[in-house]
């Protein structure tokens, strides 16, 4: 999806290709800028590229077709290592003969950089992240939370403008993944640099990022502010891909203006906001988010279109209830709904009519 | 933060949650898994006990063992005891009636000659005087035939040479440290130990000689294998498993064909030679000596100990993840320092454990310096093994192996402190 608001582009992807073994394209036509003091983040299922995009921008990797630029220079025939990024590899890669002050320290060596300016800013690197009391140990005698704080710090102790992060919270649990999550927008924000980030988890990519670029098949599907992604997406890919969605499909039946109806394959029609939809007839596949559904009919227009629902499980979990339905013939229809003191809890075998508004049932591609 | 929610005992020591100790409990629980450990590796341990350590034991006790004259000379030992053989003079008689009643015995027990060669590596000359006087000696009657100063002296005039009873007297001690001093070009004097006569001397050379070229030849590995384990390390799986077997190739030819092929390769008429003269390089008449030589030692030595090189090396650089390189590129280093302050020093183990083998095996090769080395590139190998089967000087070979031992125990000392034996990754 070309995405062309040039200008003020710091990084530039422009009709990029890029072929490891001459029959398959890995990455089919990229094309991308990223402004300055963005956080963008690639998003993707494994195997989709992201790896591949971050490498060729770090050049260890050479595009089979197209042009990469940075600050409106091409990079394509500078060494990695004129090119002045930050990068915070998957495992870290700390080196492990050399201590944590000392691995701080090497990219600032390899500048030239005077020892006390080093040790000077080293130290406030390590501050920075919370580890100034480890420079002496060495990358075995950190855990992995640690370790990963410091590879961020190493990736910004020279101060680059651009950093790069290919999954640098796989290997984390959950918490320590939260936390890190917030620390590191933090960091990147309040240092204005700008941030290309690789995961497949997407909720992270939904917390952390200005915006997300969703990647599938060697193209970017989609490329949007977290909540318009959320919102709004484009295809079914990225419906399915990010969040929950329940999928419904059908045909459409006639469309007038941002308003369709659908005829789904059970009979049964519903109200949707035609997307990839444009003509009557059309195969169509609806998707909704679980929180958007309504049970409560008073809540609903009066001429809304609702749906027979059976009530087969209910789950509490916590903040919100979870029900499971049986819909239009499918049994995997979920509903979220948030656990207040009004809240109805459904109970299994219960039946009750379901039904939304228009704009959140979006008509996608079948 | 460390003392917050620990037990700790009033003189400091952590305490487990029983009350004792955390490092008793801790080394307790430990012991059980020790035992397990012992009892898996105990038949290698028995085996290696029975055929490596006994004998290797046995070996060094002979470097010292020097029971041959108090045996087969007990009372001349004894009584030689009171003799001061710096005054000059010869004992009385009653030694030499004691030395002839111990000879009887030892002639009947065809013991003296071994007694004479013995007595030989200290003051040559003494074993055909004892083989000699022996088929004399045998003759004399105890009651009848004295007194036996006389009669001796008669038998042969060096009995009466205080040289000889020095001789005796000197070596009559259950260990001596003779074989040692020999094993350094020194030697064993009634004065005490002394300096070998020049023409003697020959040990430290080898010494010297083995160590000095054991270092070549591991050097010269360490620069020829290290590429090579670098690009096995790097090659995708199919092509490093090819360029493995070329590595392994020369462990499916016999030691001995190698070494005879380098022959072949290096002498004056060898191939080397042959091509060298024909391309125009060398004259005819000034073809190159490569070969009798510590140059032919060391090509030959190299090229047969160079998978023990590679071999460590690979298993360790094999280890070092790609990533490495990268992320030291990322962070600005050229590809040579990314190599040489990030990936080499990595790889430091490989080479010290590929070193330590290689130099390991080379200061006790024997067959290759024996076939190519010639007069000059020699190892001490070679002489303990001429001790052990020409000369038949156990003692001495004993003591050149014993310092050949500790020299390396020592190199593996002062390595271990300079690179730390836990650097050592053999995979
Ligand atoms: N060095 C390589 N040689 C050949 N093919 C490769 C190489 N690296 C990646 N590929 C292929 O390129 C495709 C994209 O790989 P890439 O590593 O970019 O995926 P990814 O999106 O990062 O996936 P993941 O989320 O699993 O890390 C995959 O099909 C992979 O098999
Ligand atoms: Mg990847």
């Amino acid at each position: 999806m070309a995405d062309t608001h040039s200008g003020d582009a710091f990084v530039e992807f422009e009709r990029v290709q890029k072929s490891y073994d001459g029959e398959v394209l890995v990455v089919k036509d990229l094309n991308l800028s990223i402004p300055k003091g963005e956080f963008l983040t690639m998003l993707g299922p494994s195997g989709s590229g992201k790896t591949t995009c971050l490498m060729m921008l770090a050049g260890f990797e050479t595009a089979t077709h197209g042009e990469i630029k940075i600050d409106g220079v091409s990079i394509n025939n500078i060494p990695p290592h004129k090119r002045g990024i930050g990068m915070v590899f998957q495992n870290y890669a700390l080196f492990p003969h050399m201590t944590i002050a000392e691995n701080l320290s090497f990219p600032l060596e390899v500048r030239k950089i005077g020892k006390s300016d080093r040790e000077a800013k080293v130290k406030r690197a390590l501050d920075m992240v919370e580890m100034g009391d480890f420079g002496g140990r060495r990358p075995a005698q950190l855990s992995g939370g640690q370790q990963q704080r410091i590879a961020l710090a190493r990736a910004l102790v020279f101060e680059p403008e651009l950093v790069l992060m290919d999954e640098p919270l796989g290997a984390l649990d959950k918490q320590l993944r939260e936390k890190m999550q917030f620390e590191i927008t933090h960091l990147a924000h309040s240092l204005g640099i700008t941030t290309v980030y690789v995961t497949h988890d997407q909720t992270e990519a939904l917390t952390m990022s200005d915006r997300v670029a969703v990647f599938d098949d060697g193209r970017i599907q989609q490329i949007d502010p977290p909540d318009v992604l959320y919102e709004n997406p484009k295809n079914a890919f990225v419906a399915q891909f990010i969040g929950e969605n329940n999928t419904l499909h059908g045909t459409v039946k006639s469309i007038s203006g941002d308003e369709c109806v659908v005829v789904l394959d059970s009979g049964e029609e519903i109200d949707a906001m035609p997307v990839n939809v444009s003509k009557v007839g059309e195969r169509t596949t609806v998707s909704i988010r679980p929180e958007r559904v309504e049970f409560d009919k008073s809540r609903l227009h009066a001429d809304a279109h609702t749906l027979k629902a059976e009530v087969l499980e209910f789950i509490y979990m916590g903040d919100i209830f979870r029900t499971r339905l049986r819909v239009a013939g499918t049994d995997e229809f979920i509903i979220k709904s948030r656990n207040a003191p009004d809240q109805t809890r459904l109970k299994p075998g219960e039946h009750v009519e379901i039904g939304w508004l228009a704009r959140d049932c979006r008509a996608l591609e079948a | 933060m460390s003392e917050t929610g620990q037990n700790t005992g009033q003189n400091g020591l952590v305490l487990a949650a029983d009350g004792t100790p955390l490092k008793k409990s801790l080394a307790r629980s430990l012991r059980v898994e020790k035992l397990r450990a012992l009892a898996l590796i105990a038949p290698l341990l028995l085996f290696v006990l029975f055929s490596f350590i006994w004998p290797i034991g046995e070996m060094l006790f002979r470097s010292v063992d020097n029971r041959d004259v108090g045996e087969v000379l007990p009372k001349t030992v004894a009584v030689l005891k009171d003799w001061d053989g710096t005054s000059g003079e010869l004992p009385d008689e009653t030694v030499y009636k004691a030395f002839t009643a111990d000879m009887l015995v030892a002639i009947d027990a065809k013991q003296h000659t071994k007694l004479g060669r013995r007595l030989n590596y200290e003051t040559s000359g003494i074993s055909s005087l004892f083989r000699k006087s022996g088929r004399k000696i045998k003759k004399l009657d105890l009651e009848t035939d004295g007194p036996f100063k006389e009669a001796l002296i008669k038998i042969d005039k060096k009995w009466g040479d205080v040289e000889t009873w020095k001789a005796i007297q000197t070596h009559s001690v259950k260990y001596t440290d003779g074989y040692y001093l020999a094993a350094i070009d020194m030697q064993r004097t009634p004065e005490g130990a002394a300096a070998q006569s020049e023409d003697k001397r020959i040990m430290m050379t080898l010494f010297k000689r083995t160590l000095w070229m054991s270092m070549i030849i591991t050097g010269m590995c360490v620069l020829l294998g290290y590429p090579v384990a670098w690009i096995l390390a790097n090659l995708p799986a199919r092509s490093a498993n090819l360029l493995m077997i070329l590595v392994l190739l020369p462990f499916w030819t016999s030691l001995l064909v190698r070494t005879s092929a380098w022959k072949v390769m290096l002498q004056q008429q060898g191939v080397i030679n042959e091509v060298l003269v024909w391309l125009g390089m060398v004259a005819d008449d000034s073809r190159l000596v490569i070969i009798n030589n510590q140059f032919g030692t060391i090509t030959a030595m190299t090229h047969i100990l160079l998978p023990f090189m590679i071999l460590p090396m690979y298993s360790v650089m094999q280890t070092i993840q790609p990533t490495y390189l990268r992320a030291a590129k990322s962070l600005g280093a050229t590809n040579w320092t990314a190599f040489w302050r990030v990936y080499f020093p990595q790889s430091i183990p490989g080479i010290g454990a590929g070193s330590i083998l290689v130099f390991i095996l080379s200061i006790g090769y024997y067959i290759t310096p024996e076939i190519v080395g010639g007069a000059k590139g020699v190892f001490i190998s070679n002489r303990i093994a001429y001790h052990i089967s020409s000369s038949g000087n156990w003692g001495l070979a004993a003591a050149l192996g014993a310092i050949l031992l500790a020299v390396v125990l020592v190199l593996y000392w002062v390595y271990d402190k300079i690179v730390g034996i836990d650097n050592v990754k053999l995979g």
